[in-house]
């Protein structure tokens, strides 16, 4: 073959890829959020998701430690920590939810059907302040405290390890 | 006494089992190099004692998990006492170490039979297949010891009881998931270790396929099932009734999948041919390397997802550095040893061979959509390029219509001709077909909804198309003879099981289409007497009630159903469990299946004035997704037993041999 060298294209173009992987491994989740951390809570105006005519902006979250959290119905892990989040609110957190890309029905639908932790959900079917928040992907919880500083963010599923171990201290820690 | 150090003995036996893997895979290569018998002989024993030492270990660690020795932090993490006896063997691999070492045994599995299976190939191919095998089997085995050990201990402060299994995995589909998937995946690596055997050897010739094919059927009919039953496992455990999230574990399981099933298409050319060779051999190493990429996403933690094992930085990096070095060493090796093309076989643009051309450039195109989507919202992060995720809507929106066009050639494949196919007479046995298919996938959703509706005409024009050209070829193959149950018998296995491989498409396709177009979901309040009606059924609430299982608190409602106005009434219980030991709640979803539609009752939470939210669903059809996968597989199966691998064996190596 006259262009056996090209092949050579396929090894290489694997380690790329691998050296990619490589590069997210090392990176710590703490790491990747230190742009986020200690920062505002990004500004904000939506509708909320029970209410297209009620209007809320960052105010939301100010005067009270508030967890965040970015949940869409879509979202299969966000069906499994509603207990948790359940729990943290018997606790009395105030949890204020991100309905993150969805509809209104079905995002409703999903709160009767899991139980509705939250004091008021945020309605973001564009995901736009998802964005704001570098959300990957739903679920993710953020500690936000008394003032709107956003002070730990949490990716992806709430275990209920997770609820004893790093959000409530975090709470603690903030409050 | 001996009870005691079971552990300690699981762990000697998987020290044990490396060393024998070294040798494996370190004397029988150099043998195959240097020509020398004696090394190449040791393979066969070494593998089959790697096998019974790996064994040995996966059986001390059951029987710790079996007697409840929670000294051992692996069962004391995900075991407890209450758990029912099946569960305790079963979650032996519902966590990360037990579910290595059962994909180690898999493997030490595959090389002993393969040993012993293979005894009749040339003596330096069986050593060098075996050689890798035995590399592939240190990898797995040094990561479980330096990474994943399941016999540690937990010295001297025993527990005095496990934190239970996962609720979510105490389900029978949970049993016998894995150990299929990893069936297939491992299985895999039988013939990745068949293809670079050849490469090394310098032997990619029509025999070689013919070795390969049986165990890619297998490893493939395996890995079939392994996704079929994950899927309903996914319906029905995880409480909402979806089947298929392109979750990024989902995803992982269909890459292989997807070019699994092109290796099978492009080895039949590669045997039938002689064509095709470089790329049959890359299909199979790329198709153990999706199965390997799969098992380090879904360890390292690097994609976030349900199915995410609690995640360790060094593991990660383990998997990652072992799926570096075997496909970038495996590339090299093709790189280097690829055939060259001497002899360009001929076909025309209209023959079975230029249509597996298409098959292999359309299912490696729909691997490359799912692979590209599973890693973007990566790359784009890493890139610094913003924060995007991928969901249904792109996974749907290029699936679907490289789905409808597989299917178009699927049908025409089984007609055509080798070499070349008259377009005339493929048309002349095909319109007809192609008319019906058309003309009842149309008809349909008008006299069942009095509605037209594009997809389902779609789907259901597809999977016609595939059924009745498969109809038609049965037709042509059995009219000649003096009967047809003569016709049908003198048909070999493994054109049965092409046949209902395609089927099995077809009966997936009706499936999926019918249940995500005409499904039927409610979500309703009820309590004791209230009824509701969803699609034509009467649900009303009779009792609701609390019980104690064996380690779980539930409120169980029962469900009266009644279909309009008949007599027949049936009861549903769905369930809100409370898992004692971990305090997780589990919703367990009330199912009534059946062939053409399932009715499914998941209980949501308890609302302020004593009623409940319910989630009622009407899912028809959806047993046909899983339907289809069982006859892919039995396809599969079929193939493998089919008596040209077995019964012409002999003959051809004899004459490889002495070549």
């Amino acid at each position: 073959m006259k262009r056996r060298w090209l092949l050579f294209l396929l090894p290489v173009a694997f380690l790329g890829l691998a050296l990619f992987f490589f590069e997210r491994l090392s990176q710590d989740p703490a790491d990747r959020d230190s742009a986020l951390m200690a920062r505002d809570f990004p500004a904000f105006e939506a509708t909320t998701l029970a209410d297209e005519n009620q209007r809320v902006d960052q105010s939301l979250l100010k005067g009270q430690l508030t967890l965040v959290n970015v949940w869409g119905e879509w979202c299969a892990a966000c069906r499994q920590e509603m207990p948790q989040l359940l729990d943290l609110a018997d606790r009395g957190i105030r949890l204020v939810g991100v309905n993150y890309r969805d509809t209104r029905e079905n995002g409703l639908a999903f709160l009767n059907e899991f139980g509705d932790p939250f004091a008021a959900n945020i309605f973001d079917p564009e995901g736009d302040l998802g964005f704001e928040l570098g959300v990957i992907g739903a679920p993710e919880t953020f500690v936000v405290d008394a003032q709107g500083i956003i002070r730990y963010h949490h990716k992806g599923y709430v275990s209920p390890e997770d609820v004893r171990n790093r959000l409530l201290p975090e709470v603690e820690k903030w409050r | 006494m001996l009870t005691r150090i079971l552990p300690e003995i699981g762990h000697f036996a998987l020290i044990i089992a490396l060393l024998m893997a070294v040798v494996q895979s370190v004397l029988p290569l150099a043998g195959a190099a240097t020509r020398r018998p004696l090394w190449m002989a040791y393979g066969q024993p070494m593998a089959t004692g790697q096998f019974l030492f790996v064994l040995l270990a996966y059986a001390c660690l059951t029987a710790s998990y079996a007697m409840d020795d929670f000294s051992v932090v692996n069962v004391a993490n995900n075991s407890n006492s209450l758990l029912p006896w099946y569960y305790k063997l079963s979650a032996v691999w519902g966590n990360h170490e037990g579910s290595v070492l059962l994909w180690s045994l898999m493997l030490a599995g595959w090389g002993c039979v393969a040993g012993w299976w293979s005894r009749r190939l040339p003596r330096d191919m069986l050593a060098r297949v075996l050689g890798i095998l035995g590399l592939i089997s240190v990898g797995f085995l040094l990561f479980i010891l330096l990474t994943s050990n399941p016999f540690e201990r937990h010295l001297p402060d025993i527990p005095a009881d496990g934190a239970d299994l996962n609720p979510l995995l105490q389900d029978i589909g949970l049993i016998i998931h894995p150990p299929m998937l990893y069936m297939g995946y491992v299985g895999f690596s039988v013939v990745f270790a068949f293809a670079i055997a050849a490469l090394l050897g310098g032997r990619l010739d029509a025999a070689w396929t013919r070795w390969a094919r049986p165990w890619t059927n297998a490893a493939w009919a395996f890995l079939t099932v392994g996704i079929a039953l994950g899927s309903w496992w996914a319906y029905y455990e995880l409480g909402w009734g979806g089947w298929w999230f392109w979750d990024p574990v989902e995803n992982a399981s269909l890459l292989p999948w997807l070019t699994g099933t092109a290796l099978i298409h492009s080895l039949a050319v590669t045997e039938k041919r002689g064509s095709f060779k470089s790329w049959t051999v890359l299909l199979a190493i790329a198709t153990f390397s999706l199965s390997l990429m799969g098992t380090f996403l879904v360890r390292s933690g690097v994609l976030t997802s349900v199915h995410a094992f609690a995640n360790d930085p060094s593991r990660g990096l383990f998997i990652l550095v072992l799926l570096a070095i075997t496909v970038t060493l495996s590339l090299i090796v093709f790189a280097l040893r690829a055939p060259r093309v001497s002899h360009a076989v001929r076909f025309n643009w209209l023959s079975r061979d230029a249509l597996l051309l298409i098959n292999n450039g359309l299912l490696v195109t729909a691997t490359m959509t799912v692979l590209l989507g599973t890693l973007y919202p990566l790359i784009l992060d890493s890139l610094g390029l913003g924060k995007i995720s991928v969901g249904p809507p792109y996974f749907n929106a290029l699936f679907v219509p490289l789905t409808v066009i597989t299917c178009l050639f699927m049908g025409l494949g089984p007609m055509a001709q080798w070499k070349s196919t008259s377009p005339g007479k493929l048309v002349r046995k095909l319109w007809l077909a192609g008319l019906v298919a058309l003309g009842l996938g149309a008809l349909v959703p008008l006299v069942y909804r009095g509605e037209w509706n594009l997809w389902v005409t779609l789907g259901l024009s597809t999977a016609l198309w595939i059924g009745l050209s498969l109809s038609r070829d049965l037709f042509d193959k059995v009219r000649h003879r003096h009967s047809i149950w003569k016709g049908l018998r003198r048909l070999s296995l493994a054109y049965w099981g092409m046949v209902l491989g395609h089927l099995g498409v077809a009966v997936t396709i009706v499936g999926a289409t019918v249940v995500s177009q005409y499904a039927v979901e409610r979500n309703v309040r009820m309590s004791p007497d209230i009824s509701v009606e969803v699609a034509g059924y009467h649900f009303t609430m009779t009792e609701l009630f609390d019980r104690r299982g064996a380690n779980f608190l539930a409120d169980t409602a029962v469900i009266e159903v009644q279909r309009g106005d008949s007599h027949r009434r049936f009861e549903m219980q769905p369930e809100k469990r409370l898992y004692l030991a971990t305090g997780m709640p589990m919703t367990q979803v009330a199912l009534r299946p059946g062939l053409f539609r399932d009715l499914y009752v998941a209980m949501g939470e308890e609302l302020d004035d004593g009623s409940w939210a319910m989630r009622i669903q009407y899912k028809p059809f959806v047993r046909w997704l899983w339907l289809g996968g069982l006859l892919m597989a039995l396809g599969g199966v079929l193939a493998v037993f089919d008596k040209r691998y077995r019964k012409t064996r002999p003959a051809r190596l004899t004459q490889e041999g002495q070549a």
